[in-house]
């Protein structure tokens, strides 16, 4: 409880910024056990949020809030409200295919559908239908390219993206998440399973989006956090101990427990 | 010593290697077995298109000689004494303790019956194969066996040297007249005779109709007149057809048999003839691939001991592929449900267990199940529905090639069901979540990305299915399979697949063949070249499937997991 007062002060510095997501009291069970407590932040517009924390602290589980993916787990249930600018996610009139083409999202594995590169990248956009054959082109074309992956690929899009490397698959559904434009792109350690180079470009892809994207990003590097987010939230044991701009989390946390884990005394 | 050679025998057992040559044997033996079977149901099947020699055997008394003419087609052993009580014949040389004796297909079985007969091999007082011996292959009464005396054409008659051309041009002719009568009986006086009978059901289906009655009676003056346009027409084919027929008169060969006598064949009744002991290899060769090829294109004569077996090969595969069509739609959208959209509680663990048994139910129950649902509830309804007209006749309330693949559907659904659910179950939820997080529906996931992916696991269930239906039979017998049927199912009259129709298959020609036959003897290598052929049907269908479910496995290969 006292915690996620002291992360919504926190983020009293950035109040004056308008807000993409708001969660508010935000509880999560699986079962009986509890995943999620009581969290409230705000997401800001136009920003790049980093969640980071220990192993099974919670992030991918909050992350996954966002789009309702948690919809999909049985025996889960939830308490509170997260509002995407300004509407109950949870409302009952909201369509939740309609909110996940809003909210986008890149996995913690890579999970490329077994289909050639180009109808990977395609595969939202055909869904939404009412693309036209040409259009359907520049974008994919556009999203690989934001993805950084194109030049890579231009010669085999028909090829099956399963031949593709683990690095190359990791872009590949970052680009099929540009594709569709969301107004927020959700990423679970997107960068994990890639080499430095590759990783580089995605943190060069982040600044890029961060014009016209919300983004929130989960990592386990601290370096990464550090170089690519505005603000910084720091869950432990399913709690939200400390939330605040980036640059603060990093020089001079508040919170002991903060400061213990950046410093690198667990996790 | 004596320690150490068991303790040797001990780490030997203890090592894995006895349990090793064990499987082996056990796999070895199962691969011989089959390899076996197969060789055995070959070997008779094949060689029965061979055509082979004819031997000339004189057996009989210096002053009542038997002179016999025929197939070589089996020989077997019994010993002395069954010989000696079964025959009262005591005047066997001391030292011979076993006979033997070969079975000669004779032919000619209108005239000298039978056409199957043991001889015995110390009775037989010389064999030759004469050069100019000539097989006969009639539309009745089986071939006859004997030489050539002269070939009548018109109100020529060619003997001697010529009589070899002349033949070979009466059989041309032969061939051509048939062709064109069948033309005539298939195609035109089918096709009117239907039209006769659609106006039969025309005029029942007024008289039934709440119709006013001066509407009624125009209606029925119209079809009457239809009617008799139709049957003039029938007329006048049948006279055609008369005609035809009737320029076979005059046409004929005189065989002279072994025994001396000669024997007329009118031309009509010849099918094809060959002289196998003057035929080169390349003769005999070609003389086999045209016998093979009759047999699967013509149809049965002689209550199925003679001819092809098109229809049934037809029947056969007309069925399972109908069968696949019906079973994979419905057992992949049960499995669909069972596994993605119903909650998984006790109930849906429940059915899962009902499906699995379901497999386990004796096929014949499915024919009676088949024969009182599907035929005498679900037929009979439709009749009552949408042909009043013919009642009391039934259309589909009799058993019928919709019916019979209905059955088997029924019978092969829960390995459809069972495999898809496995494949379904294999696809990982990342791909789906993938989908879903793209703003998928459920159903455009499932449509999109799920169902192709799992489409080899189907493929399976379907290839599976395939194998168990082609080689059923007890439950057709009930829904719809005969042992002789007028039609095909399909033809060239509307609507062109008549599911209605009775059809014949492969697994029940075996058995009428082989069981039902006045003439056991004649049918027996039929069997054998049925069964291979309902084999490599099977095998034909499974072959597509799997290599089509190979292709696209290749091309989902490194998702799973
Ligand atoms: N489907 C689930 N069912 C039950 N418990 C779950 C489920 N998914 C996650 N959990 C539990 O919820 C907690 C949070 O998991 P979550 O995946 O959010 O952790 P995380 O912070 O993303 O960890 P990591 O950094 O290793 O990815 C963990 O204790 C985990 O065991
Ligand atoms: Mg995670």
């Amino acid at each position: 409880m006292t915690t996620s007062n002291g992360g919504a002060a926190d983020t009293s510095s950035i109040q004056d910024q308008s807000t993409s997501l708001k969660v508010l009291d935000w509880s999560l069970y699986y079962g009986a056990s509890q995943a999620l407590k009581s969290i409230s932040l705000d997401i800001p517009q136009r920003k790049v949020t980093a969640f980071i924390g220990p192993s099974g602290c919670g992030k991918s589980t909050l992350l996954r809030c966002f789009n309702r993916m948690n919809d999909l787990i049985d025996d889960v249930s939830v308490d509170g409200h997260i509002l995407l600018e300004g509407q109950d996610i949870h409302a009952p009139e909201v369509n939740v295919a309609q909110l996940r083409r809003r909210v986008g999202m890149v996995f913690q594995r890579p999970n490329p559908f077994p289909k050639s590169i180009f109808e990977n990248v395609a595969y939202g956009l055909r869904i939404q239908g009412g693309v036209p054959r040409g259009e359907l082109e520049d974008r994919v074309e556009w999203s690989l390219k934001m993805a950084a992956l194109w030049d890579e690929v231009k010669d085999r899009l028909k090829e099956s993206a399963l031949g593709l490397s683990g690095g190359q698959q990791q872009r590949l559904v970052i680009a099929r998440a540009v594709a569709v434009q969301p107004s927020v792109l959700l990423l679970d350690e997107p960068a994990s399973a890639l080499d430095p180079i590759s990783t580089l470009k995605i943190e060069e892809l982040i600044h890029q989006l961060k014009d016209n994207y919300t983004i929130v990003i989960v990592t386990h590097n601290m370096q990464q956090a550090a170089r690519v987010s505005d603000l910084t939230a720091f869950l432990y044991l399913g709690e939200l101990i400390e939330f605040a701009a980036t640059e603060q989390i990093f020089t001079n946390p508040s919170k002991k427990r903060t400061e213990d884990y950046i410093t690198g005394r667990y996790g | 010593m004596a320690t150490r050679k068991t303790s040797g025998l001990r780490s030997w057992l203890r090592s894995g290697e006895p349990w090793v040559w064990m499987n082996a044997a056990a796999v070895g033996t199962s691969i011989l077995a089959v390899i076996g079977l197969v060789g055995l149901i070959a070997w008779n099947g094949l060689a029965h298109f061979w055509p082979h020699a004819i031997v000339q055997l004189e057996t009989g008394t210096a002053d009542n000689p038997v002179i016999l003419l025929g197939e070589l087609v089996d020989t077997d052993t019994t010993e002395r004494l069954q010989y000696e009580e079964a025959t009262g014949d005591g005047a066997l040389p001391e030292a011979q303790t076993t006979v033997t004796r070969v079975l000669l297909k004779t032919g000619n079985r209108r005239t000298a019956p039978p056409d199957f007969r043991w001889v015995y091999d110390h009775r037989i007082n010389r064999i030759s194969q004469p050069v100019d011996a000539i097989v006969i292959e009639r539309t009745e009464w089986g071939n006859a066996y004997g030489f050539l005396e002269s070939v009548r054409d018109g109100d020529r008659t060619v003997t001697g040297v010529k009589a070899q051309e002349a033949l070979a041009r009466a059989i041309d002719f032969a061939e051509e007249l048939r062709e064109n009568i069948r033309d005539l009986q298939q195609a035109e006086l089918q096709r009117v005779n239907a039209g006769i009978e659609a106006l039969r059901l025309e005029d029942r289906r007024i008289a039934l109709s709440d119709r006013s009655p001066t509407d009624k009676q125009s209606a029925h003056a119209d079809v009457a007149q239809r009617r008799a346009a139709l049957e003039a027409t029938y007329a006048t084919l049948e006279r055609e057809l008369r005609e035809h027929i009737n320029r076979f008169q005059g046409h004929e060969i005189t065989l002279r048999r072994a025994d001396g006598e000669t024997e007329v064949i009118p031309l009509a009744n010849i099918v094809r003839t060959w002289q196998p002991n003057a035929m080169s290899l390349a003769g005999k060769l070609g003389h086999y691939l045209s016998s093979v090829w009759l047999f699967l294109s013509e149809d049965p004569r002689e209550a199925n001991t003679e001819g092809g077996i098109f229809p049934a090969l037809f029947g056969t595969v007309m069925m399972v592929l109908l069968m696949s069509l019906l079973v994979t739609p419905f057992g992949v959208i049960a499995a669909i449900y069972l596994r993605e959209y119903a909650h998984q509680g006790a109930f849906v663990r429940l059915i899962r267990i009902a499906v699995n048994n379901l497999a386990g139910v004796p096929s014949i129950v499915y024919g009676v199940f088949g024969l009182g649902f599907f035929v005498y509830f679900v037929g009979a309804g439709i009749d009552q529905l949408l042909f009043p007209e013919a009642l009391p006749a039934p259309t589909f309330g009799t058993p019928g090639l919709l019916w019979a693949s209905l059955t088997l559907a029924l019978l092969t659904v829960p390995v459809v069901v069972v495999s898809t659910e496995e494949g379904l179950t294999r696809i990982p939820r990342s791909v789906r979540e993938g989908s879903l997080a793209l703003g998928a529906t459920k159903a455009e996931t499932l449509f999109r990305v799920i169902l192709p992916m799992a489409s080899p696991a189907i493929l399976t269930g379907v290839i599976l299915a395939v194998a168990r239906a082609a080689g059923e039979v007890a439950p057709l017998m009930l829904v719809g399979v005969v042992k002789l049927a007028p039609t095909l199912p399909v033809d060239g009259l509307f609507p062109f697949l008549h599911l209605d129709r009775k059809f014949m298959h492969l697994g029940f020609h075996i058995y009428d063949v082989g069981f039902q036959s006045p003439n056991v003897e004649a049918a027996r290598p039929l069997v054998y070249a049925t069964t291979l052929l309902l084999l490599t049907i099977i095998l034909l269908l499974n072959l597509t499937a799997i290599l089509l479910r190979n292709r696209l496995e290749q091309r989902y290969r490194g998702v799973e997991g």
